[in-house]
């Protein structure tokens, strides 16, 4: 028998365009990512590099990572939200 | 010892476990099916499970764990932080959504509502239990450093208390009390900790801690053929002279105290600067800084060595802003204590000696992951397998994912990980301000990383001090009820009615599920007493590493790949979850505790995420084309569920 949700959801019609979108955030999340990885591994003393306000590079772009993931999550629901409306009400929050 | 029992602390204490004591059997009430025990009904609000999500991921590890390591570590430990925080993205751009569509109860519903596969229930199920288990210990580890400077008991009465009131919570009430302890204590959380960090930034930097601070006392050494043969203070006696690499300790005798000291000989003229140390003697007794626990000798640490303001030594900054503080403390020199143990005369030796660090290298990952200088290709590869396992781990931690069956809708779900997003990310901010606050200020017991923040919270008095350690106590009951919850689902839920097929209506559902919770729970206690001295974020590291290699694969490829097949996905669980677990057992870490030198591991890597992570999603394509035909003759009819519902499917039998 197949294992049903524990509350029935309605068919999300919006569905495939936010899991459109949401692989496309998720790879550009993952670039800048990858990008800080790289850094620390291949180019380490760049890090301590002075950057915004006499920040070096660690801080400025570990802060921006967490920062960032904030914004694209805010700007993803933004996104969901309005594909969701398009195709109608969908099921409710 | 640092560590006196307050009054306050106690009544704080107590008020906290009470009124978490108190939700419980208020919830307990309205626990009566399966539904609510598991998945609080699927009917609380996506603000309120955003707020518990975080309550949830902002455990021991993060508040105890990672400030800790910052204190320790320098940026080493903010690294912790990031890393969490983007294993979020993951979870909200790719598994939110799709994984409330498919599940019921559990991570293995969710995995398994395409096939209906024995073989993804019994393998799933394991994995849930695994990681679970792997992400109590720290937990416990957590509860019991507490309990020590909060009540004044052993480390193991603490890991037995936090193991018996979660149980006794998580077996009466479920997901619904689970949730909002998580809620009141999430909230809490945070806003205790921006009280903190304000009151960092307000009293900014400042070369003395406190008029209490210890007084560290350099002696002029006369050398002779590269032995010590006299001190400046003749008071002192020498002892003996233990030697390790390039670095030559000291052992001095003052009143019949003896007391261990470094060699400077970097200094003008070779100097012997204080090394407070814990030396476990022939007859197992324990001495702290020369004396028996409870004279008061082992004091606490972490100052700066030097404050430059603009290029300029000054005593004291006043109160800065948080970008000043940070440039500040960057300019700075910090006097951080690096440990070393050896034998000497049939004695364990652990002592720590001063290392006077600038700021710069506290403010940039190298402390702990060697990336810098003195990098190897492993200590380079631990690094990446760190970030990569805490990037995927996030999404496949089974007590994160069953969070998702507790909002009613897809849309709950997304927006309940956004709040979860935010309020953890600005708590992950907050952890660097304290971290590096508790490595300043004159705070730190060198002998237990974990409890920093606390310590840090202590210096602007006993009660905040007393709120911070009950906040984070009642932070590992609320994590810990969430992980038994997960566990107990596996064992109940997937193994027993589901993969067993166990006859049981939904009164003995619940009450097997409440079993289950306090086998998983014993468990927990005993683990908890054995890793005693690990850190927190790192224990939670490896936790996030089996999950990200076990489970991750088999949730990505199901959702993006439509020739995933039911033996692929436990294949992959199966080969991902052994093989990262083969690598931990073989590491350096382990091999401490074994009792064996870390240098003898056969595996260098502290995290297996880079070779287990990969070998997972390897297993899962080589297996499920292997499989492929088997699949298709049985699952003819199985659609697929990324792109909306769920459709029926055929059972496979294996």
């Amino acid at each position: 028998m197949l294992h049903k949700p524990a509350v029935e959801l309605e068919k999300d019609e919006s569905a495939p365009r936010k899991a459109k979108l949401g692989i496309i955030m998720f790879v550009c999340y993952l670039a800048v990512y990858t990008g800080f990885v790289v850094i620390g591994v291949m180019f380490p003393s760049a890090l301590g590099v002075n950057t915004i306000g006499g920040m070096n590079l660690a801080f400025t772009y570990g802060m921006g990572l967490i920062v960032l993931a904030i914004i694209m999550g805010l700007v993803y629901n933004y996104f969901c939200t309005r594909f969701e409306n398009q195709v109608g009400p969908g099921d409710k929050p | 010892m640092i560590y006196h029992v307050s009054p306050t602390a106690i009544v704080v204490f107590i008020f906290f476990v009470l009124a978490v004591l108190a939700l419980s059997f208020y919830f307990a009430r309205k626990t009566k099916s399966e539904s609510g025990y598991y998945a609080a009904g699927g009917h609380i609000h996506w603000a309120v499970n955003g707020i518990a999500f975080a309550g949830d991921y902002l455990s021991a590890a993060s508040f105890l764990g990672i400030c800790g390591m910052i204190a320790f570590f320098g940026y080493d430990g903010f690294l912790y932080s990031i890393g969490y925080l983007a294993g979020w993205v993951v979870a909200l751009f790719v598994v939110a959504e799709p994984l409330k569509r498919l599940g019921k109860y559990t991570f293995t519903d969710a995995l398994d509502a395409k096939f209906n596969s024995r073989s993804i229930k019994l393998t799933a199920a394991i994995s849930t239990l695994v990681v679970s288990i792997f992400y109590l210990i720290p937990q416990m580890v957590g509860a019991g450093s507490l309990v020590t400077p909060l009540l004044g008991l052993p480390h193991w009465v603490g890991v037995v208390m936090v193991g018996s009131v979660v149980i006794f919570i998580v077996a009466t009430a479920g997901m619904t009390s689970t949730t909002y302890v998580q809620f009141i204590k999430g909230g809490l959380l945070i806003v205790f900790s921006l009280i903190v960090v304000i009151l960092v930034l307000t009293r900014g930097l400042n070369r003395t801690p406190s008029a209490e601070y210890h007084q560290f006392i350099t002696l002029k050494a006369t050398i002779s053929e590269n032995k010590v043969t006299a001190v400046s203070d003749t008071s002192y006696k020498i002892l003996g002279q233990h030697e390790d690499k390039d670095l030559v300790f000291v052992k001095l005798q003052k009143n019949g105290t003896p007391s261990w000291w470094k060699l400077n000989t970097n200094a003008p003229e070779p100097v012997l600067e204080e090394a407070p140390s814990i030396v476990i003697k022939k007859d197992g007794g324990i001495l702290y800084n020369g004396a028996p626990k409870g004279t008061g000798k082992f004091y606490q640490v972490g100052h700066l060595n030097k404050v430059i303001v603009d290029g300029k030594e000054v005593e004291k900054t006043g109160a800065v802003d948080p970008f000043e503080y940070i440039k500040r403390l960057q300019d700075s020199q910090i006097t951080r204590f690096t440990k070393k143990s050896f034998g000497f005369n049939g004695d364990n030796v652990t002592l720590y000696y001063q290392n006077i660090t600038p700021g710069v290298k506290i403010m940039k990952p190298g402390l702990y992951y060697k990336i810098d200088k003195g990098a190897t290709f492993w200590s380079r590869l631990d690094f990446i397998s760190l970030m990569l396992a805490l990037f995927l781990g996030t999404s496949a931690l089974p007590h994160i994912l069953i969070r998702y069956y507790t909002v009613p809708s897809q849309k709950a779900a997304r927006k309940s990980t956004i709040v979860a997003i935010s309020a953890i990310g600005f708590f992950y901010i907050l952890t660097l301000y304290m971290g590096t606050g508790a490595m300043i200020n004159g705070c730190l017991d060198i002998s237990n990383s974990n409890m920093s923040a606390p310590l840090l919270a202590r210096t602007f008095g006993m009660t905040l001090f007393s709120i911070i350690s009950a906040l984070a106590f009642a932070t590992i009951l609320g994590t810990v009820s969430g992980l038994i919850v997960a566990a107990s689902g596996a064992v109940a839920h997937d193994f027993m009615d589901k993969f067993l097929k166990i006859k049981m209506g939904p009164k003995e559902k619940v009450r097997s599920g409440r079993f289950a919770a306090v086998s998983v729970g014993l468990i927990a206690i005993i683990l908890g007493i054995i890793f005693e001295k690990q850190n927190v974020s790192f224990l939670v590291g490896l936790a996030f590493a089996i999950a990200a290699s076990a489970n991750l694969p088999a949730i990505f490829m199901l959702l993006f790949w439509k020739r995933t097949t039911a033996k692929g996905i436990a294949w992959a669980i199966s080969v991902g979850m052994l093989s990262s677990l083969a690598i931990i057992l073989l590491s350096p870490t382990l091999f401490e505790i074994y009792g064996l030198p870390p240098s003898r591991a056969p595996i260098p890597l502290q995290n297996p995420g880079i070779i287990s992570i990969p070998l997972g999603f390897i297993t899962i394509i080589v297996a499920s084309l292997l499989t492929k035909k088997h699949h298709t003759a049985h699952t003819a009819h199985t659609a697929h569920t990324v792109d909306g519902e769920t459709k029926s499917t055929h059972t496979i039998q294996e």
